[in-house]
């Protein structure tokens, strides 16, 4: 036999292992080592450009509280960030790919304007209600679509969420371009900025999204952890066979679930017209309904993290901006910088679950 | 190279200690085999007997120990590697390419020199097929095939790499005993032309008729090899559970004489057309076991779905008490009043959801009891402490993800939960596939105890000895017929075995 003559390739030097489940602690320290790792690499490439590391961080950080105005600020991107989050959660948790948040803000923001703009002679309290009422639906509807279709002909919701994202985008600039055009507007067509009448109130000096996305943290977090809902939910992601054998309707659970998740992406489209922009324009949503998903993912879907994660990445937004006017730096190198604390953070999520082994000395 | 046979030792295993996390799968383990030696290993579910093949076949590397083939230590770094060293694998789970042909995949990814497929790999087939006895059509596509031939394919894949060290993981689980035999015939041939044989199983009377050597697995170590010669099976048990085991399955009488379930001419047409159960009639009594014996594959699955509501049926009728459930969604079955129990084959697939604990699985059909939009835990939680005590269920606390527990303990949550339900009829599928022998002999214990109180019991299995003892009656399928209902007082394993394959030689061809 020429069995003993066979030379097999020697070990490799490293090699990955997948890891058994890991404490929560264990994540916690992970999710440390991959800032601090993060901070170490933004500083080389900050070094690299020619500033120091020390005073742009410490730019950082202050920029986003070091005043009212600034804190306010960094509130101000944290609220839409937020609901969206949350709204794509019970999605998520269905293992319900909707990467159309975007969307479902924008749809939000469409259906909440309507009402701004043409019935602003309502009662204050009764309009606004109706304007949050628009949003959900709006965004609930939008939705639902991508969840009709997938539990009727089984199409896939990554792709049609993410298409009727465009859809959304271009029916804004339809409407400021058509109907809803400002006729005061000359040249430049925009939609007409709310009255006050149709303007979110004000709580501590900023817009009243912050105390809707605190509720609805609460709600969405006993939604999920202790209803019959949330327990459907979870099942569903889990196994739809499962949830079949156990009798449940997995279609009007798809159904409605998709709708409450694009209902409070609706929202966090409703608070940004009226709360923050008073008008509706191509930016409403602005990438918010994309970082959702990723605050969403790094949260591991739960609500009271979430909260958290927001307000951290809203602080890196806010922190970014001041950095930039502060150093003269072009908005590249804010948008390098978070990316880099990003790439960090996520492939940080591999080490929770593989590590690696070194080959052992003969 | 003649002179070297019975005394080399082919392969030799040296302290193989492998851990998954906190888990040790194997611990120093020793093992050897002689060329021209037939080697069992046999061990309980969970023993490690897999975890220590998939080392040999490059699939998982050992934390500490070495592996030997031929006296010399090598290093098995993938499944490439191993069939370089001589080393053949056939799985459980067949690995061949559906739509082509048997030498197509047995050809397949193997680089020999020149850009042209030349004819003499068939001759060389030929060749391989006639030494070792394998009976087998070349140009036959994977999807004719049956089980057995397909095992063919995956045998002659391992010769044609000119393996000589072949290791199979349970390869009669999916045989027919006439089939078995034939495969017996075949590693015997495979012993004389001097080829090194694992065979992985936890049938003793397998052990029994074709080992030269047995090495036990207990929990990860390796706790003694003995000569077949030396051996009965008794010992064998004792060695492979630790203790002595009274290996008879109850079979109490009962006294019932109503009819629980009756299905008349059922058909099953699955999403590609073709016929899963075609026109099958049987009825079920109250407190009876009826067996359901068969290949994988001949319809089983599709039977206990089409009865718990899941799957559409295209013609026929189930009559519970007389009332016909065809057509009904699983939801109204259940508040019909029906207990219908099913336990299916997919445990953490279909049966639980994987990442929820036990207290969460126990609410999985009665969650929606209560009134008010929440979840009342309060009693699933003493449910599934209660089971914890009364099925001897190991998992470190009730909240902790079912699927982190092992086969065995995840059978226990699901069949104690649908136990508890108090149910007419249970539909058990592979009720013990997976199982220890301690754990098997439990849920036979429990589901004579429900045949007593009267329940049907519809037990989907695979093992015949088993089932004979277990039984009252034994319903044969084969491609989705009903081939024979037997009496077990009556029936024999070789009868049973023709009714198995019996359709097979009019409709799959299969010789």
């Amino acid at each position: 036999m020429s069995i003993l003559n066979v030379k097999t390739k020697q070990e490799p030097f490293i090699r990955v292992v997948k890891k058994t489940e890991i404490s929560l602690g264990k994540t916690l320290v992970l999710s440390l080592g991959a800032f601090v790792a993060a901070v170490i690499a933004g500083g080389i490439f900050i070094l690299a450009i020619g500033q120091n590391p020390f005073e742009v961080y410490a730019t950082i950080v202050q920029g986003a509280w070091r005043s009212s105005i600034a804190t306010k600020g960094t509130i101000k991107i944290a609220i839409p960030l937020l609901i969206a989050a949350l709204g794509i959660t019970p999605a998520f948790q269905m293992k319900f790919w909707n990467i159309g948040a975007e969307g479902q803000i924008i749809m939000g923001g469409i259906f909440a304007t309507y009402f701004a703009l043409h019935y602003d002679y309502l009662p204050h309290g009764l309009l606004l209600i109706l304007m949050f009422a628009a949003g959900m639906i709006g965004g609930g509807l939008w939705g639902l679509i991508p969840a009709y279709f997938k539990t009727k002909f089984g199409t896939n919701e990554t792709l049609f969420t993410l298409m009727l994202n465009y859809i959304a985008l271009y029916m804004i600039r339809f409407f400021i371009e058509g109907p809803w055009r400002d006729p005061a507007s000359s040249g430049f067509p925009k939609i007409a900025t709310f009255t006050k009448n149709a303007r979110l109130d004000q709580i501590f000096g900023v817009q009243a999204g912050w105390l809707i996305g605190l509720i609805l943290v609460v709600i969405l977090f006993i939604y999920l952890r202790y209803t019959k809902h949330g327990y459907e939910i979870s099942v569903v992601g889990e196994s739809i066979n499962t949830a079949r054998y156990a009798g449940m309707n997995v279609k009007k659970i798809i159904l409605r679930t998709m709708f409450i998740s694009g209902a409070i992406c609706g929202i966090a489209g409703m608070t940004q017209v009226t709360g923050a922009a008073y008008t509706l324009g191509e930016g409403v949503a602005g990438g918010v309904g994309f970082t959702a998903i990723t605050v969403a993912w790094l949260s591991k879907l739960n609500p009271a993290i979430i909260l958290v994660v927001t307000v951290l990445f809203s602080m890196l937004e806010k922190g970014c901006s001041v950095m930039q006017s502060t150093f003269g730096l072009s908005s590249a190198v804010s948008g390098i910088l978070q990316g880099i604390i990003l790439f960090f953070i996520l492939g940080f999520d591999f080490f929770t679950r593989y590590r690696f082994v070194l080959r052992k000395a003969r | 190279m003649e002179n070297m046979k019975n005394e080399a030792m082919a392969i030799e295993l040296k302290q193989i200690t492998k851990t998954f996390g906190s888990v040790v799968a194997n611990n120093k383990i020793d093992l050897s085999v002689k060329q021209g030696e037939i080697l069992a290993l046999l061990g309980e579910n969970g023993s490690g007997k897999t975890t220590l093949m998939n080392m040999l076949s490059g699939i998982y590397k050992p934390d500490s120990g070495s592996i030997l083939i031929n006296g010399q230590i090598v290093t098995i770094n993938s499944p490439e590697d191993a069939i370089l060293l001589g080393v053949g694998m056939i799985h459980q789970h067949f690995k061949l390419v559906e739509a082509l042909s048997a030498t197509d995949n047995i050809i397949l990814g193997v680089k020999d020199k020149g850009l042209f497929l030349n004819k003499s790999r068939g001759e060389k087939i030929g060749e391989i097929s006639k030494r070792f006895g394998l009976n087998l059509d070349p140009e036959k596509k994977i999807y004719q095939m049956s089980v057995s031939e397909k095992q063919t394919v995956e045998i002659l894949k391992v010769l044609y790499r000119k393996a000589d060290i072949l290791v199979l993981d349970e390869p009669t689980a999916v045989l027919t005993p006439q089939e078995t035999n034939r495969l017996f015939e075949i590693l015997r041939l495979m012993k004389k032309e001097g080829c090194a044989v694992i065979i992985i199983t936890h049938k003793l009377n397998e052990v029994m008729e074709i080992s030269d050597r047995v090495t036990i697995l207990r929990k990860g170590e390796s706790v003694a090899t003995v000569k077949t010669a030396d051996t009965n099976a008794h010992e064998l048990t004792e060695l492979m559970v630790g203790r002595p085991v009274e290996l008879s399955i109850e079979h109490p009488e009962t006294y019932f004489e109503e009819n629980l379930l009756e299905v008349h001419h059922l058909t099953i047409v699955s999403e590609e057309g073709i016929d899963m159960i075609k026109d099958i009639s049987f009825d079920l009594n109250r407190g009876e076991i009826l067996g359901v014996a068969g290949v994988a594959g001949s319809g089983q699955k599709e039977l206990c779905e089409a009865i718990a509501g899941l799957l559409t049926v295209k013609k026929g009728a189930v009559l519970y008490h007389n009332e016909n459930i065809v057509g009904k969604t699983p939801n109204e079955i259940i508040k019909m009043g029906i207990s219908m129990s099913f336990i299916p084959e997919d445990r953490l697939g279909m049966g639980l959801a994987a990442s929820m604990g036990m207290v969460d699985n126990m609410l999985l059909k009665k969650y929606n009891e209560g009134k008010g939009p929440f979840v009342s835990k309060k009693s699933a939680r003493e449910l599934a402490k209660r089971l914890v005590e009364q099925l001897d269920i190991i998992t470190p606390s009730v909240d902790t993800p079912v699927r982190r527990l092992s086969g065995g303990n995840v059978q226990k949550v699901l069949l104690g939960r649908e136990i508890e339900s108090e149910p007419n009829v249970l539909i058990t599928a592979y009720a013990v596939r997976g199982l220890d022998i301690n754990s098997s002999y439990t849920i036979y214990d429990s589901l004579n105890e429900q045949k007593k109180k009267g329940v049907g019991v519809l037990f989907i299995g695979e093992d015949l000895d088993v089932m004979l003892e277990l039984c009252d009656r034994i319903m044969v399928l084969c491609h989705g017929r009903v081939t024979g209902i037997v009496d077990t007082k009556l029936a024999t394993k070789e009868q049973l075995g023709l009714l198995m394959t019996d359709a097979s030689a009019k409709i799959g061809g299969a010789k």
